[in-house]
């Protein structure tokens, strides 16, 4: 009889040696379905701002309607994007230390981008 | 111990020079640049946020910029991009439930990602500019 050298706990887990699953697949689509909706929110916020006075644009935005989705989007839109990246660095990138570099630059970009909306969209909506 | 060489010299496979483009494959290929030009996009929502919550003269400042030729010229680029990746993805869920993979199913799939991209950003523009009071 072969021996198994894999822990009980190892076996439960079902990983394997890529400690990790299926979670980055799993989180794609999930935002993308977020997405999906909210690009329909992000087409209808622009065209209704297009051309409008600065007061015009600060009543919309004061509304919790518009500021919930707003950041929904922000949030969902960085993940997405954030693996999305990942998964183009990692297949044209080969050496190590320049695909390191640019996987820990595409954290920082989602995070730069999305925390730039979120704390806008506070000052939009909580600002005097 | 030996360190492995990041690129070995070995045979490649086929790629993109040897095969004659054909709508999936073109699909396939503008989905990634989509992708990878929201993504640079994503800068411009951000940076447009940022500047009309810091006060009427940074709203000022991002609506002349947005509205110049050149502003246009990038958001229409930029809105296509959006809704050509949004169809794809669309396509793709549809491919997640293992439907529509047979060959004149998925090639009409692939036909239906541009040609519903086209057409959307078209309405989405002409609603837009009639709005802006350009058309």
């Amino acid at each position: 009889m072969a021996t198994n050298y894999r822990t009980s706990l190892s076996r439960v887990r079902g990983l394997g040696s890529s400690h990790g699953g299926t979670d980055h697949f799993w989180h794609q689509r999930v935002t993308a379905l977020a997405n999906l909706v909210l690009l329909v929110f992000l087409i209808f916020t622009v065209i209704r701002l297009a051309g409008e006075p600065y007061p015009v644009m600060r009543a919309y935005f004061a509304s919790p309607f518009v500021t919930v989705p707003a950041l929904m989007l922000a949030i969902s839109a960085c993940v997405h994007m954030r693996i999305g990246m990942q998964v183009i660095i990692e297949d044209y990138v080969h050496a190590e230390g320049p695909k390191m570099a640019l996987l820990l630059l595409n954290t920082f970009f989602a995070a730069a981008v999305a925390l730039t909306c979120i704390a806008s969209l506070i000052k939009l909506s909580l600002g005097a | 111990m030996a360190k492995a060489e990041a690129r070995p010299s070995r045979p490649l496979s086929p790629h993109l020079s040897i095969f004659r483009p054909y709508v999936n494959m073109v699909m396939s290929i503008l989905h990634r640049i989509t992708g990878g030009a929201n993504y640079v996009g994503s800068l411009i929502l951000a940076l447009w946020l940022a500047l009309a919550a810091s006060g009427p003269a940074g709203y000022g400042t991002a609506s002349a910029i947005l509205g110049s030729p050149l502003g246009l010229l990038v958001l229409f680029g930029l809105s296509w991009s959006l809704i050509h990746h949004a169809c794809g993805g669309i396509r793709h869920f549809i491919w997640d439930t293992g439907a529509m993979l047979a060959k004149p199913s998925f090639r009409f799939l692939s036909w239906m990602t541009i040609a519903g991209s086209a057409v959307i950003t078209a309405l989405v523009w002409i609603i837009g500019l009639v709005k802006w009071g350009a058309m």
